[in-house]
């Protein structure tokens, strides 16, 4: 235990050794005491690889440990980190803020998504989309207690979904999304790539039951194809087109 | 009726209402501009039962389409099963009364009361 402490103390005070520096802009708001978000900024020296998490955690550490944030992996796999950095949602772990280049950096909580405390927000919508979809594959009962059977598909049939299977989860096509920000009964980016990931899948039997779900009127017909879902991804999955690839099924361009 | 039909009617209804539009165009071309408004003009081509029946069927697929088109915007706006009934039946009564009125003004003028 002491070992621990002495590590935590020679972490607090390592001199840093860089020169520049930005100004870290971060929103702070508690729903339960603010009527609005104000900024609070701090001067945060900065190396080449330095990560907008990392300044965040700096801040934390040395200035206000009363930030809050969420984070886990630090790596781009969990999807905690999602917040709005310079005005577009990017994960934090994954962003350095040497490729910003900007001197001001201005973080705020992810859009379209209720605020719990000054850059943590609630997922709650976003997983209950993400359920609603049949986020798994659906076969008979028999063939997935059989022991005899895999089910084996070609490098080709696993094209056909694997960059949507590359989803974490993170939010940032919701936080993105135009129609989001309006319709509070929106199915959402997310949901919708989703479900293309598992209708795409030749393993799976569910496609009608996840064509109906999302066949209503605030299901799949209202996205308006701004594209912005896409462009912020942070694994290269591209929402729009899954989107458009599960409106061919409902038109009938596709089997 | 599921969302898809109703959206595969809209852009049929597109579609359909752009090449008859330009049919109309292309019909009102054969004269100049000025002339093809003049009354004695317009009551002409609700008389050529050809002519009125393609305007009533213009009339039909944009106040289909365009209704369709305000319900998803209001739709979007704001949601509650109150308000999206209200803006559903309420945009389909508005497509009624509009091709009934537009409607009407065939029927009359076909029947002299014009």
């Amino acid at each position: 235990m002491a070992q621990v402490s002495h590590i935590a103390d020679e972490q607090a005070s390592t001199p840093v050794s860089s020169s520049k520096s930005i100004t870290l802009r971060i929103a702070r708001y508690n729903p339960e005491h603010d009527d609005s978000s104000q900024f609070m900024e701090f001067t945060i020296p900065y190396e080449r690889w330095t990560t907008v998490l990392e300044a965040i955690l700096e801040v934390k550490k040395h200035f206000d440990h009363s930030v809050a944030v969420r984070y886990s992996c630090r790596q781009a796999t969990c999807g905690s980190c999602g917040m709005m950095i310079n005005g577009k949602p990017r994960l934090a772990c994954f962003t350095k803020i040497s490729e910003l280049k900007s001197d001001v950096v201005t973080v705020e909580p992810m859009n379209n998504f209720p605020i719990i405390r000054d850059l943590a927000v609630k997922f709650e919508r976003l997983f209950d989309t993400h359920h609603k979809i049949k986020p798994y594959l659906i076969r008979d009962d028999a063939e997935l207690e059989s022991d005899e059977k895999e089910f084996l598909q070609s490098p080709e049939e696993v094209e056909q979904y694997i960059q949507f299977a590359n989803c974490i989860k993170c939010g940032l096509c919701n936080s993105a999304c135009p129609t989001m920000a309006t319709d509070s009964s929106f199915v959402g980016p997310q949901a919708l790539a989703q479900a293309y990931r598992y209708v795409a899948d030749s393993r799976d039997k569910g496609k009608d039951s996840r064509l109906k779900i999302i066949d209503e009127s605030h299901g799949i017909w209202r996205c308006h194809f701004a594209g912005s879902c896409s462009q912020v991804c942070p694994k290269g999955v591209d929402p729009a087109m899954g989107i458009q690839l599960l409106r061919g099924y409902l038109l009938g361009f596709r089997g | 009726m599921k969302e898809s039909t109703i959206m595969k009617i809209h852009y049929g209804t597109a579609l359909a209402a752009v090449a008859l539009v330009a049919v109309h165009v292309l019909m009102r071309l054969t004269m100049g501009f000025a002339e093809s408004l003049e009354y004695e003009s317009v009551l002409a081509n609700y008389k050529f039962i050809p002519y009125a029946a393609m305007l009533e069927l213009i009339l039909i697929l944009l106040s289909i389409h365009g209704f369709n088109g305000l319900r998803v915007i209001l739709l979007e706006l704001k949601q509650g099963r109150v308000y999206e009934k209200a803006v559903s039946y309420g945009c389909l009564a508005a497509m009624f009364g509009l091709i009934a009125y537009g409607s009407r003004t065939i029927i009359m003028t076909n029947m002299g009361m014009v």
